[in-house]
Parts: C-alpha cells; sequence; structure tokens
C-alpha cells in the first residue's frame, strides 16, 4: 500500500514537473525548429518573418482570444490607419482590376522590384467578368452599386484594405496599407474598382 | 522500352491530355476538379506516377554509394527491409536516432548509413525538373505506392512523438509575414477556395484523410511526381515564408500534424493532381 502511494505520489510530481516545463520549453523548442528549418531566400528575411508583430502573435493561437483582446487588437489598428493627404480616394478601377488579378510580390522568387499585387480574386469575388475567384472572402460583386458612395463607406472601405484588422480582429486578410504590400496609388485604383460606376464591379 | 523512355512519352500524352481537358475549363468556374477527374478516368490505371514508383523500386534494389549498397535493409520502422505499409505510419519515432522523422528525412538517413553518401549527396535535388529527374521523388513514390489501399495510422506515443505532433500543431496556427498568412487561413474553413481551387479543412476529419491521403502526387501542371516536403515547402512559399530547408524537422513536425488528423482514412496515393 505504502508502494502504491509512494509511486502515484512520484507519478503526480513528475506528471507536474513536465507540465511545469512545458509553456516555456514548448516555446523555446518551436523557436529552435523555425529557426533551424526556415532560411532567408531573395527578398524574404527569415528573422523579419520569425519576429511576428503583437498582432500576429496573438492571432496564432487556436485557443480563444478574450474580449478584451480582440478590443486592443481593434484600437491599435485602427490607430494605424493613414488616409490619403489630397482626399482623394478614387484612382482608376483599370488598373485596379490588374492589381486585384495578380498575386504577385513578397515570395521569395519574387524579385526586389516586383510591382506587388493585391490577388484579391484569389479570395474574393469582384466583377462579374472575372469566373475564376475564390471563396476564403466574402463577395465583392456590385460593391459600390449596394452599398452606395458616401464619404462614411468610402472611408471605411479604404480603411479595411488599410488594415482589415481594425474592423476584424485576426482577420485572415492581409493588412495591405499598413505592411506595405500596396501602395497608396494602389490602393486608389482598387477602391475605384469597388466604386466606380463603370467599373465591372457594379455592372 | 526503357523505362525513361516511356516516362517521356506518357509524360507527352499526360501533356496533350492535360492541355485539351484543362484549358476549355478556365474560364468555367466549377469545373476544374470535374475536369481533372475526367483526366483521371481517361487514363484509368495509368496514372503517370507509377513510372516514377518503377524507377524508385530500381533504385531502391540498385547498388549505389561509395558503399555500393541496395537499400534492402533500410528499417522505415517496421524492420529491415519492410516497405509494406511503412509509409502509413510515418512520421514516427525511431529508436536508432532518438527522433521523429518523417519518410523523407529516413531516406536521407537510409542512404548515408547504408551506402555512404554525405548529407550533400543524400539531400541532392529533392525536387525533379524537366531533363533533371529527382532520385528522391522516384524513392517516395516507390514507398508511398507500397502503402495503396492501406488505413493512415500514425501514432503519437512516444514522448518525442508528441513533442513533434505539438509543433506541427503550433506551426499550423503560425501567422507570420508580409501577409499575416499562415496554414490556418486558408485550411481551417468549410468549402473555401483560392480561385478555383478547393481547399481541405483540415478540421473536418474526411477532408483532412483525403487531402492527405492523396499526396505525393502526379502534378499534370508540372510533369513531376511531388512529395509531402515539396507540397508543404511551396505553401510557405505562398505564405510568404522563408524557404523550408529540405529535410529538416519542421516539415516532419506539420505532416505528423497534418497525418494524425486523417488517421484512419485509406491511403491512396500516388495520386494524380492539377
Amino acid at each position: 500500500m505504502k508502494e502504491i502511494i509512494v509511486s502515484s505520489g512520484f507519478l503526480a510530481a513528475s506528471f507536474f514537473a513536465v507540465a511545469l516545463v512545458s509553456a516555456d520549453q514548448t516555446d523555446k523548442e518551436f523557436e529552435e525548429m523555425l529557426e533551424s528549418s526556415l532560411r532567408s531566400k531573395g527578398i524574404v528575411k527569415a528573422e523579419e518573418v520569425l519576429a511576428q508583430d503583437e498582432v500576429q502573435k496573438q492571432c496564432s493561437t487556436s485557443g480563444v482570444t478574450s474580449a478584451e483582446d480582440m478590443k486592443a487588437i481593434l484600437d491599435s489598428q485602427l490607430a494605424t490607419i493613414v488616409y490619403p493627404n489630397d482626399g482623394k480616394y478614387l484612382g482608376d478601377w483599370k488598373a485596379g482590376e490588374k492589381i486585384a488579378q495578380s498575386g504577385k510580390g513578397r515570395r521569395f522568387n519574387d524579385k526586389p522590384d516586383t510591382v506587388n499585387g493585391g490577388n484579391c480574386y484569389a479570395c474574393h469575388q469582384i466583377s462579374n467578368d472575372e469566373l475564376a475567384y475564390g471563396t476564403i472572402g466574402p463577395s465583392l460583386y456590385q460593391y459600390g452599386k449596394i452599398r452606395g458612395n458616401s464619404e462614411e463607406m468610402i472611408k471605411y472601405t479604404w480603411a479595411k484594405i488599410f488594415n482589415a484588422q481594425a474592423f476584424v480582429p485576426c482577420s485572415y486578410m492581409p493588412r495591405y496599407g499598413h505592411k506595405g504590400i500596396l501602395s497608396e496609388q494602389q490602393m486608389k485604383d482598387l477602391m475605384a474598382l469597388l466604386f466606380d460606376p463603370e467599373s465591372p464591379t457594379n455592372k | 522500352m526503357t523505362i525513361m523512355n516511356m516516362k517521356r512519352l506518357l509524360i507527352f500524352f499526360a501533356g496533350v491530355l492535360s492541355i485539351c481537358t484543362l484549358n476549355s475549363s478556365v474560364s468555367a468556374q466549377d469545373n476544374t476538379s470535374e475536369e481533372i477527374e475526367k483526366y483521371r478516368e481517361l487514363l484509368a490505371d495509368g496514372n503517370p506516377a507509377e513510372l516514377w514508383e518503377l524507377t524508385g523500386e530500381e533504385l531502391w534494389y540498385r547498388e549505389a554509394g561509395p558503399k555500393n549498397k541496395t537499400l534492402e535493409t533500410c528499417d522505415l520502422g517496421k524492420g529491415p527491409g519492410v516497405v509494406e505499409g511503412a509509409y502509413v505510419e510515418m512520421p514516427r519515432y525511431f529508436s536508432d536516432v532518438d527522433k521523429v522523422m518523417d519518410l523523407e528525412q529516413r531516406l536521407i538517413y537510409c542512404r548515408m548509413m547504408i551506402q555512404g553518401l554525405s548529407r550533400e549527396q543524400a539531400t541532392e535535388r529533392p525536387f525533379g525538373s524537366a531533363g533533371n529527374s529527382s532520385d528522391i521523388e522516384a524513392l517516395v513514390a516507390y514507398v508511398t505506392g507500397q502503402s495503396r489501399g492501406m488505413k493512415i495510422a500514425v501514432v503519437v506515443g512516444h514522448e518525442k512523438e508528441k513533442r513533434m505532433y505539438e509543433m506541427g500543431k503550433r506551426f499550423f496556427y503560425f501567422r507570420a509575414g508580409s501577409h499575416d498568412f499562415g496554414c490556418v487561413t486558408c485550411h481551417s474553413g468549410e468549402n473555401k477556395r483560392i480561385r478555383l481551387q478547393e481547399l481541405p479543412n483540415f478540421m473536418n476529419v474526411e477532408q483532412a484523410r483525403k487531402s492527405y491521403g492523396s499526396w505525393p502526387a502526379y502534378r499534370v501542371s508540372q510533369g513531376e511526381v511531388r512529395s509531402m516536403q515539396h507540397r508543404l515547402y511551396d505553401c510557405l512559399r505562398q505564405q510568404r515564408f522563408p524557404e523550408a530547408i529540405y529535410g529538416m524537422d519542421l516539415l516532419t513536425a506539420i505532416s505528423l500534424y497534418l497525418a494524425k488528423s486523417a488517421n484512419g482514412g485509406t491511403y491512396d496515393a500516388p495520386a494524380m493532381k492539377r
């Protein structure tokens, strides 16, 4: 009997020892695995990717993020948004269509001078002419026609493209402005693709 | 006809067929999967991957390396030389190296230990291209083909397997880089597509089984059999992640996580894909 108590005590102790080391050790083990298995290539620098920003860290768990955490993400990301200085939001929808089609940029096989695309069609339906669209995001077909072009709607849409996590914490949509993926002019052109009455999106 | 010539001929036909069948579907919304299904039916039992399997079998039994040995004594986890059913239990813990390895790491190990190759030689050209075929892809095709029709049955029992699984799971949810992408971005929702490509949801056991159970695969668009490591390597490239170094632990960790989520499914590869 004594033996049983002793050995179960030992088992419990070793169980807790394992559980206690785990969190820290797992972090360290994970970091080491990433560092030893991934290397910089071309324009992608391993150390830059592996140094996640705060939002990326918080959005990398399988658990539920608390309401406070979500609010903190929304607030911090809303503060990043930069609106165009000239107050003009709509560029050329034809240029916007090309940006929405292109999935180029920021991969290790892309050149430093590759013009980044938005790759919008990978995830969204936009113009009715492009049938090869993805479904990770909602349909944007008739975006402007349905929503109108009030200043509020235009500014909201700009902000959404600039940093989607200002509205949906841990959104899967890239933060195109905040991370410098698209230029201000490129975002204006995408805005035109969404709002211009002549754009095939609104036909 | 030599195997290489047969291979070239079949690839040629596969190419012609793919142009005929796939081009017509470029503008058609949900047709891609259907067209590939038709293409599979056309070739019926003639998946070009079989030629990689044959080449791999030849390589397995061919004396090679400084030690001039075959791979017949390679232990893939079920004892020296047992190839049948080995893949559906991998990645797994190997006591001789006190490490969890996936098939590709184990092949590197066997080719180094048994045949005497250097690590550099054993990891040379993991991914083939036209005119530069990969011995690794052929060996992988052979070994995986010997598990066709069996149940995926990886075990996460040994402490090191549990650690490796935990690492893989963590990576699945790891979001980073220019675009904030992670595996989770594309593989955790139902009925999702990138453009027309349907995406398996790894939270859904049936989809996990179907997807994991169909790699490696002959990629019609690339004219090569692509291994699991290649699939993951290219996912990471599109994620805007750094380059995955061939044969390192991270891809083994993800593979173990995916394999575990596919457990119980029927393994049906090397398959054929877009």
